[in-house]
């Protein structure tokens, strides 16, 4: 058998069933890759040796069964997994192990899927380059140099890098979007209430979605499949059937389709070569059948400032539980000291500077006096944007843009501007805010780095992104002879 | 419209249970400045006066489970990833001043 790593998951699940290859030496082959190019990447913060050779030996066994069986699997650490690590790449959990799974854990387990450990991340997901982890930066395999993204960096490289064939990834703003961008890999949103939010550690629960991380737009839907649904543990989980993801991404077709290039989100902000490859691949959908316009979304210009609004609002509610009472961290617990400067003490030495930045700032714009002026301004904002979608789907059944306004950038060039990592969500918040589904997919390279498109859908029309995104990877890789990440740079692999 | 003290940061930091130092709350003052100058575009939207907030994505109301017991996580299970635990229960720093 071949390298097991360069596999995707379809080829993995096949391999398995046909018993090419057993579900613990696929495993095994992904634990010793990533022992041999994570120290460069730094992709995982916990490997779970023990427990992904157990679910693996499960398969073999013949216990689980289903299309992702035997699949390894890099899980972001937003994910609570039971007895596992789960940091969040906050100092503030740093050794807590969950005495529960998510219900995406859960599911993700009984489909035979192995997780092999857990995912670098911005703290608490807030960040753009994975550099907010307090466990240190990832790598982008591309060139180590710089930023894979963020917040979820660490699943995004992890693909990237063939450590795994599939991730989690959780998306608030753009999180999972512009990670896969400038990794060259897919990312997907889904709709919000899609996928279910419980035993996600919360950042801001009216944004927040998981969804899939994959080197191909068919094993990204056979991902969005398995951990879709409705589930009665997530009152914002919506009761209606799954849309049919894995079979648009086989049928792979833009024949017929309405796409519109959202005018908002080109030209100014976007890099010259992300813009060439854009536009390279708009008309490549043209070729492909598909009909392409121009529609505007006025309102996408308060995007960004409406999303840093709501989501440090939301934010410093949330992360109210981190009180140093039932989970991580305490500090100064001296039987001297308050309860409140115990909390306040440990509040300050668990959180990060960004961490720290949002809250103070969700705090004031929650404030009496200044609530108006910004949250709930920043709502209705919102509505606006949501008008702006809906007028936007009656001339178009997709709307594409660039996903991410450049490629990677080099590692600390950005740290100290938090306003010019802000910017990296150009294009991805909008839809967070609507919550529809988007994906972004790679479309080419600009200095020799990934470029990534964004294609945005009508809430609970997933099908839709992975029809357009089927279809224009198909015909890329004719154009490129295989796929993207095959002309990233090798990495080097000690005693190779 | 903005301009932070530090004093209203120090505020803000109380009201969220952040114990900064000076160095951070002089930090904060700047960074929080720079940010709401640039998210205060949003007052600039006058078409927005008569539109009504959107809180949540997709609007569902009242979801509701049967009232069924249903076994919790065990005691102890939950308590092991407490930072201080005691006879069964969580264990937290006192909250009165001893001459309450």
């Amino acid at each position: 058998m071949a390298d097991l790593t360069r596999l995707t998951a379809v080829e993995t699940a096949a391999a398995i069933a046909a018993g090419d290859a057993s579900a613990v030496e696929v495993t095994q082959a992904h634990l010793d890759r990533i022992a041999a190019v994570d120290g460069d990447v730094h992709a995982f913060l916990h490997v779970d040796t023990e427990g992904a050779l157990a679910q693996a030996a499960r398969v073999d066994a013949g216990e689980l069964t289903g299309p992702l069986a035997g699949v390894p699997l890099a899980m972001k650490d937003v994910v609570v997994t039971k007895g596992v690590p789960t940091t969040v790449g906050s100092r503030m959990l740093e050794g807590w192990r969950p005495p529960y799974d998510a219900t995406i854990s859960t599911r993700l387990r009984d489909a035979g899927v192995v997780v092999l450990g857990k995912t670098n991340m911005d703290e608490f997901a807030m960040g753009s380059s994975t550099e907010h982890s307090a466990y240190g930066p990832t790598s982008n395999p591309w060139d180590l140099t710089r930023i894979p993204g963020g917040s979820g960096g660490g699943s995004a490289a992890a693909v990237a890098a063939y450590e795994a064939p599939l991730a989690v990834g959780t998306d608030t703003g753009g999180s999972i979007r512009q990670p896969a961008s400038v990794t060259g890999t897919v990312g997907v949103k889904p709709t919000y209430g899609g996928v279910s939010r419980y035993g996600l550690v919360a950042f801001s629960s009216s944004l927040d979605q998981a969804g899939p991380c994959a080197r191909t737009v068919l094993d990204a839907a056979l991902l969005h499949e398995a951990m879709a649904g409705h589930d009665p543990a997530d009152s914002t989980s919506i009761d209606a059937p799954v849309p049919p993801v894995v079979e648009a991404a086989r049928r792979a077709s833009v024949q017929g389709l309405r796409v519109a290039v959202v005018q908002e989100l080109t030209g100014e902000g976007y890099e010259p070569g992300v813009q060439e490859r854009f536009d390279e691949a708009v008309a490549l959908l043209t070729e492909l059948g598909a009909t392409v316009t121009q529609v505007s979304c006025p309102h996408f210009a308060y995007a960004l400032p409406a999303y840093y609004l709501i989501a440090p609002s939301e934010a410093s509610s949330n992360l109210a539980r981190f009180d140093s009472v039932r989970y991580g961290l305490r500090v100064g617990d001296d039987g001297q000291r308050s309860l409140e400067e115990v909390m306040s003490a440990t509040r300050a030495a668990g959180f990060g500077p960004e961490v720290k930045r949002r809250i103070v700032l969700g705090t004031y714009a929650l404030s009496s006096g200044y609530y108006d002026a910004y949250y709930g301004q920043a709502q209705k904002v919102r509505t606006l944007i949501t008008r702006d979608f809906t007028a936007a789907f009656e001339q178009a059944d997709v709307l594409v843009s660039p996903a991410s306004p450049g490629v990677a950038f080099p590692l600390g060039a950005k740290l100290d501007d938090p306003l010019a990592m802000y910017r990296q969500d150009l294009a991805t918040i909008p839809s967070n805010l609507y919550g529809g589904p988007a994906m972004s997919l790679p479309v080419g390279l600009s200095e020799g780095l990934p470029v990534g498109l964004q294609v945005m859908a009508p809430t609970m029309r997933d099908d839709l992104l992975y029809a357009v995104g089927g279809a224009l990877e198909a015909a890329l890789h004719d154009r490129w002879g295989g796929s993207l990440l095959a002309s990233a740079p090798e990495l080097e692999v000690p005693g190779a | 419209m903005p301009e932070i003290s530090r004093e209203q940061v120090a505020h803000l930091a109380r009201l969220s249970r952040l114990a900064l130092d000076d160095d951070e709350l002089d930090g904060l003052a700047a960074q929080l400045d720079v940010i709401l100058g640039a998210v205060a575009s949003i007052s600039q939207v006058t078409d927005a006066t008569d539109v009504p907030p959107t809180t949540h994505a997709v609007p569902v109301e009242n979801v509701t489970r049967p009232d069924v017991v249903r076994p919790s996580l065990p005691r102890e299970d939950v308590l092991a990833g407490a930072p201080a635990a005691e006879d069964g229960r969580f264990r937290v720093p006192r909250i009165l001043d001893e001459e309450a």
